[in-house]
């Protein structure tokens, strides 16, 4: 019998697409109650997050543009926006890279001392800033452990760029790690099992198939790791000695100008990192809207 | 491919998962790893494909070593429960996956991996799906897909996990005479794991049973079913009444009701079980000296044959049999009636049939 034992497929046919109607609600509050309530939330985000950022715009345009522009382009606020993003891209991909590496290692390993590693990545949420620098300084610093060493060789880590990369790094070790752990456990990991099996080699099954699999989870994480890069202020604060011009990262440079009365410039220099700030929001929101998107 | 496995030890913690697996696997045949789940059968399977490490033991493909070899490096087909196709990919390129991810000397050319793809999914009858994404697809038609991918580097074996499992009862009993067909004609030597010991029974060459991590038996469907091993299997392949008594003077005594034991002429055991199939019951509406009076509880018709439950009075137990429909009939019984059964064939296990 060359009769086929499974039903001839059907001709391809278009798959409409499902409109999700909004669900109607059952139960409906009463119209002041509702007005009351998006009053209160309005009147709450106006006062401490809309009032404030655009307070930060009006005191940095408050003496003209060309104040402005003199405040966020002369030698030690360009030297500030340099360094930070000097720090940014090398913190940036390393925490990537040890992201992604624990997140594999955790997730699809079994290993004694497993929660240990888990714990030893959120150190770092757990521990001030401020304490995450003074490890740095007691470590590299000059009455350190290291800090007659290190004079002797000329390696010059605390008060300059190594140490301010360190204490960055610390603070932002979790960023990356903590979004792709859960991720990836709830992800499990038949599909890379299936190409090994297929002949893939351990490169090539990362590149095909886990990189794709995980790759809004790591866009969020490494969008968050670079936000918080950029805004570190504590651990930085500690390691960096304040040098105008050489040490000094964009919060540091605000708070030196704030200190010297200089608000406009301050404000001018701030109102950039609020730039900054509300562009990684919206790319975080694009990249969320996106990944609901796919998953769906 | 012939396939050996010799004394396979596995924990999983204090766990002792596999202990002293040891099986020979003829070149084309189709073997059922049958158990319930804890047995073990899925840790072996995967073991088998170099995704799990075991403790000790060996394992040979073609009187080749293969413990050291990767999962990547042994040249096998595996098809999962869940199907792992890879989402993100159409069907055409999930097929092409392990074609393409070769090294470029090994590699086949575009046009060959195309003409490759289009013969298997004419073979799995989705020529028209190759673009589709898996998500737009049915159960039963993502696991085609899986089995074609499997396929496409040519595998010297075929293991499938479950591979129905996911699936509602009609594409289950389609897709399985579909495996039959595809082994018949292709005669990859293919191991799946099920837990259905009607699936197993339907479509495998030879039936591997484990239980608690050890073999139960190997042997043809038949065998098994016909010539259970142990107590487990004859629990396991379909269902079974049980008349727990004494073996005294060659007579298992349950109950009111004694019946002799051929063979088992010279035992006397304090304890022991009888084994009979439901439809090794014979059902009288009269009564007799060797025959069993229970009370008819409940009449099931499953398609042409009827499954009757009963109620032993004398040992407060619960007994099944099965009939056809035109003995049922004949019979005339209704709930409530009470009958006579006699077991046509009871197997009894003693302490011999243990020690192996």
């Amino acid at each position: 019998m060359s009769a086929t034992l499974l039903p001839e497929a059907p001709k391809q046919q278009k798959i409409p697409k499902v409109h999700n109607p909004k669900t109607p609600t059952t139960t409906k509050e009463p119209l002041i109650v509702q007005w009351t309530l998006i009053g209160i939330s309005v009147a709450f985000l106006s006062l401490f997050l809309l009032l404030p950022l655009a307070m930060i715009f009006i005191s940095a345009l408050q003496k003209g543009v060309v104040v402005y522009v003199e405040a966020i382009t002369n030698s030690e606020a360009l030297s500030a926006i340099k360094l930070t993003l000097l720090v940014v891209l090398i913190v940036v991909p390393l925490n990537t890279l040890f992201g992604i590496l624990s997140a594999l290692l955790i997730s699809h390993h079994h290993f004694k001392g497993k929660s240990l590693l888990l714990t030893l990545i959120d150190l770092p949420f757990a521990v001030s800033p401020v304490i995450a620098g003074l490890i740095f300084v007691l470590i590299f610093g000059a009455q350190g452990l290291f800090g007659e060493w290190l004079l002797n060789h000329d390696i010059y880590v605390i008060f300059a760029l190594p140490g301010i990369v360190l204490a960055t790094l610390f603070v932002t070790v979790p960023f990356v790690a903590r979004e792709l752990i859960p991720l990836m456990q709830s992800q499990g990991q038949a599909e890379e099992e299936a190409s090994h099996s297929l002949g893939a080699s351990a490169l090539k099954t990362f590149i095909y198939i886990t990189l794709p699999k995980i790759k809004w989870g790591l866009l969020y994480g490494i969008i968050l790791c670079n936000a918080r890069v950029i805004g570190e202020f504590g651990a930085v604060s500690v390691v960096s000695g304040h040098i105008r011009g050489l040490t000094n990262t964009m919060p540091l440079h605000i708070e030196v100008l704030y200190n010297e009365y200089q608000f406009t410039a301050a404000f001018a220099v701030a109102s950039l990192m609020s730039i900054l700030a509300l562009l990684t929001i919206l790319i975080k929101n694009v990249i969320e809207w996106r990944s609901k998107e796919v998953s769906s | 491919m012939t396939i050996q496995l010799e004394n396979i030890n596995k924990h999983f913690g204090n766990y002792h998962a596999l202990q002293n697996i040891s099986l020979q696997i003829q070149q084309g045949e189709l073997i059922a790893l049958l158990g319930p789940s804890g047995s073990g059968k899925t840790s072996l399977l995967r073991i088998l494909a170099g995704l799990e490490s075991l403790d000790d033991g060996n394992i040979l493909f073609d009187q080749k070593d293969m413990v050291a070899l990767s999962a990547k490096e042994r040249n096998i087909g595996f098809v999962f429960q869940h199907y792992a196709l890879f989402n993100h990919m159409s069907v055409f390129d999930n097929i092409a996956y392990g074609l393409n991810v070769r090294s470029k000397k090994r590699r086949p050319t575009k046009e060959h991996i195309k003409a490759k793809v289009m013969e298997l999914l004419s073979l799995v009858k989705l020529e028209d799906f190759a673009k589709r994404y898996p998500a737009q697809l049915s159960g039963g038609q993502r696991q085609r897909v899986a089995l074609a991918r499997a396929l496409a580097v040519e595998p010297r074996v075929l293991l499938l996990d479950e591979p129905f499992g996911a699936l509602d009862a009609k594409v289950r009993k389609e897709l399985r005479r579909w495996l039959r067909k595809l082994h018949n004609d292709y005669q990859i030597t293919s191991i799946f794991v099920t837990h259905d010991q009607e699936e197993a029974l339907d479509v495998a060459d030879r039936i591997v049973v484990m239980n608690e991590g050890r073999i139960e038996q190997v042997g043809t469907p038949v065998e098994v079913y016909d010539n259970p091993a142990t107590p487990f299997v004859y629990d396991f392949l379909g269902n079974v009444n049980l008349f727990k008594g004494c073996l005294q003077k060659g007579k298992l005594v349950n109950g009111d009701f004694s019946l002799a034991i051929p063979g088992a002429e010279y035992q006397d055991l304090s304890a022991t079980v009888g084994y009979v199939r439901p439809h090794d019951m014979s059902i009288d509406t009269t009564p007799s000296d060797s025959n069993i009076a229970a009370t008819v509880t409940h009449i099931h018709t499953i398609g042409s044959s009827i499954r009757l439950e009963m109620h032993r009075a004398d040992t407060n137990e619960y007994l099944e049999a099965e009939l056809t429909k035109n003995n049922f009939e004949l019979l005339t019984i209704l709930k409530g009636d009470t009958i006579y059964i006699k077991p046509k064939h009871l197997k009894v296990f003693t302490p011999e049939d243990f020690s192996i």
